[in-house]
């Protein structure tokens, strides 16, 4: 698998770390609402399909990677530096499994 | 002895004599020969048992599909298993033994089993052994007892333990185009897209460059396939744009057009040239592949198509082609397609006499009769071979007619004296790859085999892998494809002259002869077609299922001859035609693969790592190094006589008494600087450090997201907006990436940079009673004093010439220093304080040491912040701010890591005056013969010389409340049980008077 590093530029797998599932948003630091914070600690999605995932360039830039992937035929859709782009969006209370 | 040398032709060179040893006996063989050549020609048919019915084998193929002649090569004391014979090129020494054999290959006592044969058909270890035990000889306490027997009996060659002297290694390149094969497709490829300038890597798993070319009777452009082949390769040598590599198998086909290959660079070597690596692990990216893998031959099921001078018609027509080899000197050819009459002939043409040639078809092509008149020898149409006779070599056949419409031979049999049968059941072509690549093959009816689906534009098929049998054909697609891959027109040249190559590819759809015996589909795992017909009447529909309970395809070849005739029989039973049966998929690895040429250079004494400044003043000084990651580290500097034990306390004792030092540069060191990195820490850490002096230091406590321990280390404010962060040794990388993570992804916003500085700086500890003199004699520009340097405090200034960072922080428990400098002055900073320290009776100390007095001190390390504890756990409670929020605090409070009842840490001393073991449990009643309600665990130990005890600490229930209880320990694997006295993890001055004196 080649990841287009923004910065970087095509890059082997081996390079790259993958940092779990972008889907996730993290509470408000002092956020109480223990069903969030769960579900941002252990709530995975595991599509059949495109699936937002976090990877960091471990073995160059070390810039963490919004990528689109597609878990059946492993094609990148696109790839976009978290810190500009934010990862996706979800309200925390989504149930496990349960489309984002 | 049937099999023979020819008296001229082939490949070889027959002015250089190899010698070389086949089960304990010398043969003489000649350059250019593989084993099973040179056997062959030695008149050598037997050259391995079956794997179930220890039935003599002889050699079936001539390449990597070979499932029978399977040799281990013994180097040394290294043996590798299961290389098939034909495939292992020989040379001077070679010492090859035949597997599955006792006691030795003519005389098998294992061959008894084919008198039981129907007894061990599919299945059989399942319904013998597994299961309730129903009388005395089923049930799987039954096979416990038979279990050591049939494992002697099973299995193909021996594995050993004689570690590998061998080196690998790997390589990585890039290409235009990568072709895979070399034969007349393969080759008019990489001519092809080579011309247009293409960068080209052209790879084929022999020897020699060629493929078919270099052993068919076609003559192509006027010269033989052999010539012809060499010239193209003289051609494509000398250019820079590409690069021929021979003797490598491309095994894997992965995302993004990445491919694995393995290239055997020394094994046909008697002697490897200086720095060679045995094997090369190729990590090749090209942005189009062409396949040219051609087809592998598929043998005919009949009873007795497994004896010792039966093979495959293109086979013996290689072996007389390629190695001037007679397989035999009367030959019978059993066919169900044309492929085999120019087979006869190649074989007449190098000195056979053709006994017959039986064909199940009752008419064949004009081509085919002509080729069968010029080879002689009985035309046998409609007709089919019954059954074999011979013992450990093939002395005839019979032969009965055949009706290709029912499938069933009838009337009256005859025999045919031959002494080699070589049988062709039609061609399955070499798929592999595309199938890897995740494309699903397709049934062609006419073919009679598995096509390559459509490419999806990452690689193009020519040749025999895609069906295309002619060499005109393939030569005129090899060219296509060059040029589709170099993303060219298709301007191909016109078509090459090529003789001999017209005859019709097509086989009829017969697979399978049914008559009385054993007719083997797989002859590696022994599997027959009443196994697979067994396995459907039991209901295996699946062919998944199939595989899995008869085994069929499960070897080392892979099934490469085995599975369409397989899926055919299973159609045939199920009455549904093939497609509908379906096939496999393929995946990685095509061929085995050593797993030294993937470890490569991570192994051994070729791995990295990771050394401090003072790395070789510890070796030179005796220390035994211990690994850590990939840092090297002293365990102890022992003295001559004295046990490890002794060397650890003498030098823990003298850190009690004196001074000790201890090199400390493999630290994990971090810095965080900018604007927010006060508050990033308050984040990231426990406990506060926006409160904390320039020029001072704080223990803080990281957590992980879930509340659970993540790492704990000083973090030093240099200045209102530095900070430098350090961490356990183990954990410096995922400290690292923990930061940058939360950084980049969850507060972007703040600025804060973070710089790895591990290798910057080399560190040494100073710590014991003396160690303030110590200081005092060697640093210049500062004072050392309490008042200038307190508790926690950080001072800057030289010693000897050298700028220093001092922090005043104690691992050890007594009043104790780390002294920083550029990691290049290391070693003459840890001189100056050691001679500085002299008078007052410095000793170096190890890892050993360290753990010692970490221990009397109740400090925790990676033992106890284990992944599964929480600060709570580890009696920090105290670190864990409530002014502010921080990473963990939300989840740190879950009831689960609350619950009092969970292990907490405690020290432990040892009441029978025996040293503990780290890992043993601790328990409340002791019965060593009974199992006992584990309470918890031991995670260090050492002998206390503060103490004069055997102590550890560990995480036990309760915690505190068990303090002044006794306990046991338990370690029933390492038969160490005894009483403990569970008490307070600080074990040695609680109060900490000593590191604040």
């Amino acid at each position: 698998m080649i990841i287009n590093c923004p910065y970087c530029g095509p890059r082997d797998l081996v390079e790259f770390t993958y940092q779990g599932d972008g889907n996730r948003t993290r509470p408000q630091p002092a956020s109480q609402d223990y069903p969030a914070w769960n579900a941002y600690i252990y709530d995975r999605l595991n599509p059949a399909g495109d699936h937002n995932e976090i990877w960091q360039h471990s073995g160059g830039c070390r810039s963490h990677l919004a990528v689109v992937r597609n878990t059946l035929t492993h094609e990148i859709k696109s790839v976009e530096f978290v810190r500009d782009h934010g990862h996706r969006k979800s309200d925390g209370h989504r149930k496990t499994g349960a489309a984002s | 002895m049937s099999s023979s040398r020819a008296t001229a032709g082939g490949l070889i060179d027959r002015s250089k004599t190899v010698r070389f040893i086949f089960d304990g006996k010398p043969y003489a063989g000649l350059e250019g020969d593989t084993l099973a050549s040179a056997l062959l020609a030695n008149g050598v048919s037997l050259m391995g048992r079956s794997f179930k019915y220890h039935r003599p084998r002889g050699v079936v193929t001539a390449g990597i599909d070979e499932p029978n002649a399977l040799v281990t090569v013994l180097k040394g004391e290294v043996r590798e298993a299961n290389i098939p014979a034909p495939l292992l090129e020989i040379y001077d020494g070679l010492t090859a033994v035949s597997q599955n054999r006792f006691p030795s290959l003519g005389f098998d006592v294992g061959a008894v089993n084919q008198l039981g044969g129907k007894v061990i058909s599919a299945g059989f270890y399942y319904k013998t052994f597994m299961g309730p035990v129903v009388g005395p000889l089923k049930g799987t306490r039954f096979w416990m007892f038979c279990e050591k027997f049939i494992r002697r009996a099973a299995g193909l060659g021996r594995v050993d333990y004689a570690p590998d002297p061998a080196r690998y290694e790997r390589m990585n390149a890039f290409a235009d185009v990568l072709i895979v094969g070399s034969g007349p497709a393969g080759l008019a490829a990489a001519k092809a897209a080579a011309d247009r300038g293409a960068r080209v890597i052209l790879a084929d798993l022999d020897a020699r460059f060629g493929g078919t070319a270099k052993w068919s009777d076609e003559t192509i452009d006027g010269m033989s396939g052999a010539d012809w082949a060499d010239m193209m390769v003289r051609e494509l040598s000398g250019r820079d744009t590409i690069r021929l590599l021979n003797r490598t198998t491309i095994w894997g086909y992965y995302d993004d057009n990445t491919i694995a290959a393995l290239e055997r660079v020394t094994d046909h070597k008697a002697v490897a040239g200086k720095g060679e690596r045995r094997h090369r692990h190729w990590v090749i990216r090209p942005k189009k592949v062409v396949i040219a893998t051609g087809a592998f031959e598929r043998p005919l099921v009949f009873p007795g198509n497994d004896r010792p001078g039966v093979m495959l018609a293109a086979a013996a027509e290689r072996y007389a082609n390629e190695y001037g080899v007679l397989p035999g000197s009367n030959v019978a050819l059993f066919t169900n397609n044309d492929g085999a009459y120019r087979s006869a002939l190649a074989l007449k043409k190098a000195g056979a006499e053709i006994a017959a040639i039986v064909d199940v078809r009752a008419t064949i092509s004009e081509a085919a009769r002509a080729l069968a008149a010029e080879a002689g020898g009985e035309l046998l149409l409609g007709h089919a071979v019954t059954s074999t006779s011979g013992g450990k070599q093939v002395s005839g056949v019979s032969v009965q007619p055949f009706d290709l419409a029912s499938r069933s031979v009838s009337g009256s049999s005859r025999s045919i004296t031959a002494d080699c049968v070589l049988m062709s059941g039609g061609w399955s072509p070499a798929i592999h790859l595309a199938s890897q690549a995740g494309a699903k093959a397709i049934w062609n009816d006419e073919l009679q085999a598995f096509l390559p689906p459509e490419s999806r534009g990452r690689w193009v098929g020519a040749g025999a892998f895609t069906g295309t049998f002619s060499t005109t054909a393939a030569i005129a697609e090899g060219e296509a494809a060059g040029l589709a891959a170099t993303g060219g027109e298709d301007t191909r040249s016109e078509p090459r002259l090529v003789v001999d190559g017209a005859l019709d590819p097509r086989p009829a759809p017969v697979f399978e002869i049914k008559a009385s015996g054993k007719a083997f589909v797989d002859y590696q795992l022994d599997v027959t077609a009443d196994d697979v017909r067994l396995a459907h009447r039991e209901g295996f529909v699946s062919v998944e299922h199939l595989k899995r309970y008869t085994t069929l395809g499960m070897g080392t070849d892979q099934g490469r001859t085995s599975n369409v005739p397989g899926l055919a029989i299973m159609a045939e039973a199920q009455g549904a035609p093939i497609p509908e049966v379906g096939t496999t998929r393929f995946r990685p690895p095509f061929a085995p693969v050593s797993l030294g040429s993937l470890a490569a250079e991570r192994y051994a004494d070729l791995k990295p790592e990771r050394l401090t400044p003072m790395h070789d003043w510890h070796v030179e000084k005796g220390a035994i190094m211990y690994s850590a990651g990939l840092w090297y580290r002293p365990m102890i500097y022992g003295q001559p006589g004295e046990t490890v034990e002794q060397a650890y306390v003498r030098e823990a004792k003298a850190v009690r008494e004196a001074v000790g030092m201890v090199d400390v540069s493999t630290l994990g060191k971090i810095m965080v600087q900018g604007p927010d990195a006060a508050e990033f820490l308050d984040r990231v850490y426990t406990n506060m450090f926006s409160t904390l002096a320039v020029n001072k230091a704080r223990y803080g406590l990281m957590l992980r997201d879930d509340g659970v321990m993540m790492d704990d280390g000083t973090t030093w404010r240099l200045s209102e907006t530095d900070f430098l962060m350090t961490t356990t040794t183990a954990n410096a990388g995922k400290v690292m990436q923990h930061l940058e993570y939360f950084l980049d992804v969850v507060w972007p916003d703040m600025k804060v940079h973070l710089t790895s500085v591990t290798d910057e700086w080399a560190g040494t500890a100073v710590g014991g009673p003396k160690s303030r003199d110590v200081l005092a004699a060697c640093v210049t520009g500062t004072a050392v004093d309490n008042a200038t340097l307190p508790f926690m405090g950080i001072v800057k200034g030289e010693i000897a010439g050298v700028p220093v960072m001092i922090c005043r922080l104690s691992f050890s428990g007594e009043l104790a220093y780390e002294v920083y400098c550029g990691a290049g002055h290391g070693q003459h900073v840890w001189d100056a304080i050691r001679a500085a320290g002299k008078p007052f009776g410095i000793v170096p100390y190890g890892l050993e040491a360290l753990g010692t007095l970490r221990i009397e001190k109740g400090h925790v390390t990676g033992a106890e912040i284990d992944g599964r504890t929480t600060a709570r756990d580890l009696q920090l409670d105290g670190m864990l701010s409530k002014k502010k929020p921080f990473i963990g605090s939300a989840m740190m409070d879950r009831e689960g890591l609350t619950d009092d009842n969970r292990i907490k840490l405690v020290g432990v001393i040892s009441l029978d005056n025996r040293p503990l073991n780290g890992g043993a449990h601790i328990v409340e009643q002791l019965e060593p013969k009974e199992p006992n309600t584990s309470i918890g665990h031991i995670t260090a130990v050492c002998y206390s010389p503060a103490l004069g005890k055997y102590i550890g600490l560990a995480l036990v229930k309760g915690g505190k409340k068990r303090h002044g209880q006794r306990a046991f320990t338990a370690d029933p694997l390492r038969d160490r049980f005894g009483p403990v006295e569970i008490v307070s993890h600080h074990m040695f001055d609680p109060e900490g008077n000593r590191m604040h004196g």
